[in-house]
Formats: structure tokens, sequence, C-alpha cells
């Protein structure tokens, strides 16, 4: 029983990194960039939805206070991209894993002088309840946390293979050049991607505050969710989920059984083995190019 | 307006332009080699320390620099090759290792240490390079509390003196005699890394930045080229750790964190990527930041009665002039003083667009 619990909590850590790596992916996926600050988006998110809940900010409905904060982050996303990264189209990835990184310690900086340096959690109406399913005690937060990414990435993954902005965007990532001959707007479909990364943020941070408190540099988690992206195979959708979830499993279960402080190597010990025996990641998608 | 007419093969890969650039840098070296007098002077050291500080950081930005900015491979992950030179370094001098055998050993094991950490993913995109350095760069601290009976640990560990043919030199005690030695190695260092930039080897290096396909359509072994520029980089980054280390006095598992790491990488875009010269102008930028954000803060306080005093202000601010130099001026600091320098040398000739790099259309290297 006991480990069983472990494993949900696990389950549940899991599907916020896999959420982070949804985000993170979706920008790779479509652009080719990197977005080293993803982790800092999924705070600030938390962040605007706090400041629209909590008592001592807004004191907004939770319900109104959510799909608001996922617009807020959906346009800093889109306004990122168009503002800034788009004056760098054409220059080196290089430059853009920095000016990301850059943005990482920005964004952090701010969240922490408008809200709070201290840890603070999202009040939600659901928060402390529970489901008791034959001698398992659930938190609902948890189940809504592993219900939400599992709709999210089989909804990003029509979205990518089905329809045809999705497809759109795999295009611009394949051939800029080609993409923009056959009449993609390629700058465009960036920023939208951009949105897009940032709305999931959002969902991301408020999954992970109604679970727990959040601190501005609880943006570092994004490392992690780097580890399960990379984990998974760096582009792939289910990739990402499926590397959150190893990573969000191994932590407790290191922490229980294992010697002390392993826990905290094991993710990136995993992804440094995965990146020296399968260095494409296990949904490999990685080609070496020809001449 | 100078024109260099160039008659053989050896004028293009000549060390120095033409002769009034050679006289230009023979004079910087009397400066550098002049300003401990200054210092003997007023008779306080303690400014040198600084200097000697950013000498230091400007051999790990030299080293990045081979890697990201003449390889164009991005690493987070160099304070670990700066850790790894400094507790080899305290080990072996510990052992009754002499100096000047224990340091270049420091570099050399942290180069071929870092290389086999890299190598197998220098055969992927550079995006990886960048994510497994990170995660090093992440487990170093965890890596040095476990290897405690070397490293000391959480309570860290004192970095003993240095015996050079029987003088002693301390940070401290000796800071005229420090000074000279990092100069030494820094100056030993450019003259390197100058010339490895003109053979065959430094050259396929930029090859290698400015286009894999074409590098390897001329028959550059991409992996082995790589290598080679991440265990040169990564060594010059593990000399400038034992330096480090020296100049510090004391080092725990704190010391070399991810932020030094990112540090490095900032400082070399600041500075200029692509630049030897970027190293040195990006480090001291590093080390006048810290100083005039306590300055400006002291000032605000004293005069207009303003306490600003909000944490992660130095790294936000450093973040947003690193933002503006992507953004405004890719090429950095030195970047910029070649545009000036141009303009001047081709007045009124100058145009906008001069600098101007063709733009690169992406293309992904994974199958869909």
């Amino acid at each position: 029983m006991d480990f069983l619990q472990l494993i949900i909590s696990g389950l549940a850590n899991g599907c916020v990194y896999g959420l982070i790596a949804l985000g993170f992916v979706l920008i790779y996926k479509a652009t080719e960039a990197v977005n080293f600050a993803q982790g800092d988006f999924m705070m600030l998110g938390a962040f605007v939805c706090i400041g629209f809940t909590n008592h001592e900010y807004m004191g907004l409905n939770f319900w109104l206070a959510v799909p608001l904060s996922i617009l807020v982050m959906g346009a800093f996303g889109y306004l990122f991209n168009w503002g800034i990264l788009r004056h760098m189209f054409g220059q080196s990835q290089t430059s853009i894993v920095i000016l990301t990184i850059a943005m990482g310690f920005i964004i952090r900086f701010f969240a922490g002088a408008t809200w709070s340096h201290e840890p603070t959690s999202l009040e939600t109406p659901y928060a402390g309840q529970e489901l008791r399913p034959g001698g398992l005690v659930l938190g609902v937060d948890e189940v809504l946390i592993v219900v939400v990414t599992a709709i999210l990435t089989l909804v990003f993954y029509l979205f990518f293979s089905r329809t045809r902005i999705g497809l759109a965007m795999q295009a611009a990532s394949q051939n800029q050049l080609a993409a923009y001959y056959m009449g993609i707007p390629v700058k465009r479909i960036h920023s939208l991607v951009w949105g897009l990364s940032g709305m999931v943020a959002a969902v991301a941070g408020v999954l992970f505050a109604s679970k727990g408190a959040i601190d501005p540099s609880t943006g570092l988690l994004g490392i992690k969710a780097f580890a399960a992206a990379a984990i998974g195979g760096f582009g792939s959708l289910p990739g990402a989920l499926l590397g959150g979830l190893i990573i969000g499993l191994v932590e407790p279960l290191a922490a229980r059984y294992g010697p002390p402080g392993v826990s905290q190597i094991a993710p990136y010990a995993i992804l440094l083995l995965i990146l020296i025996f399968r260095p494409g990641g296990i949904f490999s998608q990685t080609q070496r190019k020809k001449v | 307006m100078r024109y260099v007419f160039k008659t053989s093969y050896d004028a293009d890969i000549r060390l120095f332009k033409h002769r009034a650039q050679a006289v230009w840098y023979g004079l910087l070296l009397l400066l550098v080699l002049a300003t401990p007098l200054y210092f003997v002077a007023i008779g306080d050291a303690y400014l040198l320390g600084e200097i000697t500080g950013v000498l230091i950081l400007a051999i790990a930005g030299m080293g990045l620099m081979l890697l990201t900015g003449h390889t164009g491979l991005p690493s987070l992950g160099h304070a670990t090759f700066m850790a790894m030179g400094c507790y080899v370094n305290i080990n072996l001098l510990g052992a009754g290792v002499p100096w000047v055998v224990a340091f270049p050993l420091s570099g050399l094991i942290a180069g071929a240490f870092g290389t086999l950490i890299a190598l197998p993913v220098l055969r992927l995109h550079g995006v990886y390079l960048a994510l497994a350095t990170l995660a090093m760069s992440i487990l170093t601290s965890d890596f040095v509390v476990m290897a405690e009976p070397w490293t000391g640990g959480i309570a860290g560990a004192a970095v003993p003196d240095i015996n050079l043919f029987g003088i002693e030199i301390n940070r401290y005690a000796t800071p005229y005699k420090f000074y000279y030695l990092v100069l030494f190695v820094a100056i030993l260092l450019v003259w390197f890394y100058r010339n490895l930039l003109r053979t065959p080897t430094g050259r396929s290096f930029t090859a290698i930045r400015d286009s894999e396909i074409s590098a390897r359509a001329m028959g550059i072994n991409l992996t082995r080229t790589k290598a080679t520029s991440f265990f040169l980089s990564a060594t010059a980054a593990g000399l400038a750790g034992a330096l480090f280390g020296h100049s510090a006095g004391y080092v725990t598992n704190e010391t070399f964190d991810l932020v030094m790491s990112i540090t490095l990488l900032l400082m070399i875009v600041i500075g200029g990527l692509g630049f030897i010269h970027g190293a040195f102008f990006g480090a001291i930028v590093v080390g006048i930041i810290p100083v005039a954000i306590a300055n400006g803060r002291s000032f605000l306080a004293t005069t207009f009665d303003v306490n600003i005093n909000v944490p992660g202000l130095e790294s936000a601010l450093f973040a947003f002039i690193l933002v503006c130099f992507i953004l405004f001026e890719p090429m950095g600091l030195y970047g910029r003083w070649l545009k000036i320098r141009t303009y001047f040398e081709l007045f009124p000739f100058y145009r906008k667009d001069m600098f101007k790099r063709q733009k690169s259309y992406l293309k992904t290297d994974r199958i869909q």
C-alpha cells in the first residue's frame, strides 16, 4: 500500500514535469528553438493565477481565474516571441539558448518583486479533498493533474498530426525556407506556438501550485523537465510525458529505498546514461545529416 | 586608411596584420606588466586582487570561447571543469607533487574528464551538449559532497600555497607575485590560442561553427574535431579552476555552481562571441558589474535616502544587459569596437550593413 501511494504521488509529480516538458517540446518541435525558461514560464503562470485567486491579492473566483491566467500566459508567450525572438530570426540556436536563460533570470526577479519570495500556495476549492477508492488515499489535486496531463498530451498529439495549422508548424520546423515558399507565415506560426506553450505552462503552474507551495526559484524545476524531454526524445510529445513520468517515479522511489542523496542525482544520472547509450532518447527522432 | 597587401600565403596567417598592430599589442603588454607599480605606489593591493580575479575569469572564458565562440558548441557546465581542475590541483599539491607539475596536470585531467563525458553527446546536435553539460553542472555539488575524502565535502577544502622553485606565492601575502603568475598563464594561453586559430585544426573549428555539412564535405572528421575542441576548452577551464582555488583560498561544494557556469557563458556573449578579446572584455564587465551595483546602491542610499534591497537584482540586471546585447549587438563589446574602428578607418564610406551576417534558415535533423 505504501508502495502504491509512493507511485501515485510520483505519477502526479511526473505529470507536472511532463507538462513543462510538453511546453518545451512544443516550441522545439515547431521552431527548433529551445526555451530554457520554460520552468520559469510555469512559475510565472502559477503566480499569475495566485495573483488572481488568492484573497490577499485580487480574490477572484478560482474557475474564472484559471482561464484568465491561461489567457494571460498565452498572450505573454505570443508577445515574448513577437517582441524579442522575432528579431533574432535567422541567428544561431546558441544565442537563443543564452537569451532564454537570461529571460529566466528576469522572470524570476519579476515574480519575486511583484508577488513574493516566500513559498505561496494557490487557494483552490478542491484543496484537501480526497478520494478513497479501495483503501488508497488520493488527493483530488493529484488525480486532477494526471487527468489533465493525459488529456492535454492527447489533444496536442492530434493537433500536430491532424490539423492544418499543426502540420504547418511541423513544416515550418522541417525546413523554414521551403515552408515560406509554400505560403506558410513562418514567423506568425512561431509566435502562435510560443503562445500555446505559454498556455501549457500556465496549466502546469496552476496544477503545481494547487498541490504544493511555489516560490520564484521553483522555475529551476524546468531543468528536470529538460531531462524529461531528453529522456523521452526531443521533439516527441508522448516522449516528453513518458520522460516526465520516469523522473517523477524514480525520485520518490530512490528517496525511499536508495541511499541518501541519490534521489537528487537520479534524474540527471538517468539523463546522462540515456544520452550516452541512446542519445536520441527513448522515442528517438534524430538522424545524422549526410553530406 | 591602411592597405595591407598580402604577397604570400604566410602573410595571410601572420600573428599581427601589420607593424602598427604589433606595436599596440606591445604597448598593452607593457601596460599590464606595469600595472602593479601603481598599486605599489598607493600601497594598497586590494584592487590588484580584483584584477587578478578578472584575469582568472578571462582564462576560463577563453576556454569556453574556443568551444562556443569558435566551434559553435554551447556548454553550460564549464564550472564543473573548473571544479575538477581545482580539486585535482589541491590533491596533487597535498600529495607533495610540485606545483609546476600539478598545475598543468590538473588542467589536462579536467580536459580528459570533460572529453570523456562529452564524447557520446558530441555526435548529436548542440542542444544535447547544452543539456548534458547542464545536468553535469547541477550534479557537481552533489558529487563534491560524495567525494568527501578528496574534496572535504560540505566543510570545504583549504587550498595550499604555491611553491614555485622555492618562491612562496599566496594571494594575500604576496599579491604581486600572484598577479604576475596569473598574467603569465593568461598570456601563454592567449599565445597558444592565437596560434591554434591559424593551424588547420583551429580553422576546422571555425568551419564546423559556420556549417557542419560544409565542414564534413571538406573532409573534416566532425566528432574528432569537436572532441579536440572540447578537450582544449575543458583544459583551459581546469587551469582557471586551479588558479581560482588559489585565489579563493578555500573552496566548498557551492563554489563552482550552476550560476558560475552560466556567468561564464553570459560573459563571453557580452564580450563578443568568436573573438579572443571577447573573453577579456566579458571578464572585465563581469568583474565590474557587482562593484557598480554596490556603489550605485550606496549612492542612492546616501544621496536620496532610497534603499534598494531586492534579492536577485544582480542576476536580473546582468540578464537584462545580456538580452540587450543579444538583441542589439550580437557581436558583443568587441564587435562594437570593431564597428567603431571600421567607421573611422573607412570614413566617410562606412555603411550600416557592413557587418551584417547572412540569415540562416533552419532545417530540422529529426524525422517526422
